[in-house]
């Protein structure tokens, strides 16, 4: 029996125009919703309301307190730490506080230093938080050393 | 002279390095991509820190708190002033003892604005505070100059 030659196979041109619409619908919504996260972090700090724990009568235990001042705009204008006037300047704020804690080796826990910030009310926040990196600790290299974790604020002036 | 009747010639230009090159786009942004941006919001630009780090554990209960420049206070989506906040840390705080923890097991994340006025800050503090909240992290964003 004489088997006809079939029509040689046809090549299968599968539509491009259809995937590439979707390929490139897909690559507009990535592009779009792209956001580069920014990593975040966390000052603890604990405070409980004032007079729930038991008052310490020991005048060594006494934080150190630090007074930020404002202009009408809510930039700084001067900071003092325990009566001494630093002007603006954080570097010295972190050189005062190595100094007045008396070591800069890390105290862990409860029994290390307390600072006590006294702000204006309308002293920008960022202000408040350069002051706590200067007073929590400093980098060296890629470490970090820690001065004084515990961080409580004074009542709110209004 | 005979002119040659041109067949109109379909120039298929080849597609497949392109394809390969968007499929590569598009792998990249997939795996880039982050939806799990649910703690952020648009009112708030942190401030920033060089001593920050991203916690290693995610906090226990934690409550946050957006702080917008005017002051006012978001939290779960709705807007708050320091004096309305108790309400919508009540509601929290209800959550936290179904699941019988104390509310000082509860951590305060306070997601402030860097230009906000710190004694706005200081008043969600003292309200939190009175809700018998202890714990509190102040949000900032990682510094790496």
């Amino acid at each position: 029996m004489k088997i006809r030659n079939r029509e040689e196979g046809h090549k299968a041109e599968l539509s491009m125009t259809s995937m590439i619409d979707i390929v490139f619908l897909l690559l507009v919504f990535f592009v779009m919703t792209f956001k580069i996260v920014e990593l975040e972090g966390d000052f603890s700090v604990r405070m409980p309301l004032a007079g729930s724990e038991s008052v310490s009568m020991d005048p060594t235990d006494l934080p150190l307190k630090l007074r930020l001042r404002a202009n009408q705009e809510g930039r700084l204008t001067s900071m003092s730490l325990n009566e001494i006037d630093l002007g603006t300047d954080f570097d010295q704020l972190r050189a005062n506080v190595v100094s007045l804690i008396g070591s800069t080796s890390p105290m862990e826990g409860e029994d290390g230093p307390e600072i006590e910030i006294d702000t204006d009310y309308n002293l920008r926040y960022e202000y408040v938080i350069r002051s706590i990196t200067a007073v929590s600790g400093y980098k060296d290299g890629n470490e970090i050393v820690k001065l004084i974790e515990k961080i409580k604020f004074a009542k709110p002036r209004r | 002279m005979r002119v040659k009747a041109k067949k109109p010639d379909l120039a298929e230009g080849d597609l497949t390095p392109m394809i390969d090159m968007t499929f590569q786009l598009i792998a990249f942004f997939m795996v880039l991509i982050n939806f799990a941006q649910t703690e952020s919001n648009d009112r708030v630009k942190l401030p920033s820190s060089q001593l920050v780090k991203p916690p290693e554990a995610p906090l226990e209960f934690p409550i946050i708190l957006h702080v917008a420049q005017d002051g006012e206070i978001i939290l779960g989506g709705d807007n708050f002033t320091p004096e309305t906040l108790r309400v919508g840390l009540r509601r929290e705080i209800t959550v936290i003892k179904a699941e019988n923890k104390s509310v000082k097991d509860a951590n305060v994340v306070i997601r402030a604005h860097k230009d906000t006025a710190s004694g706005d800050v200081q008043e969600v503090i003292r309200v939190c505070q009175e809700q018998q909240l202890e714990n509190f992290a102040l949000r900032v964003k990682e510094d790496r100059s």
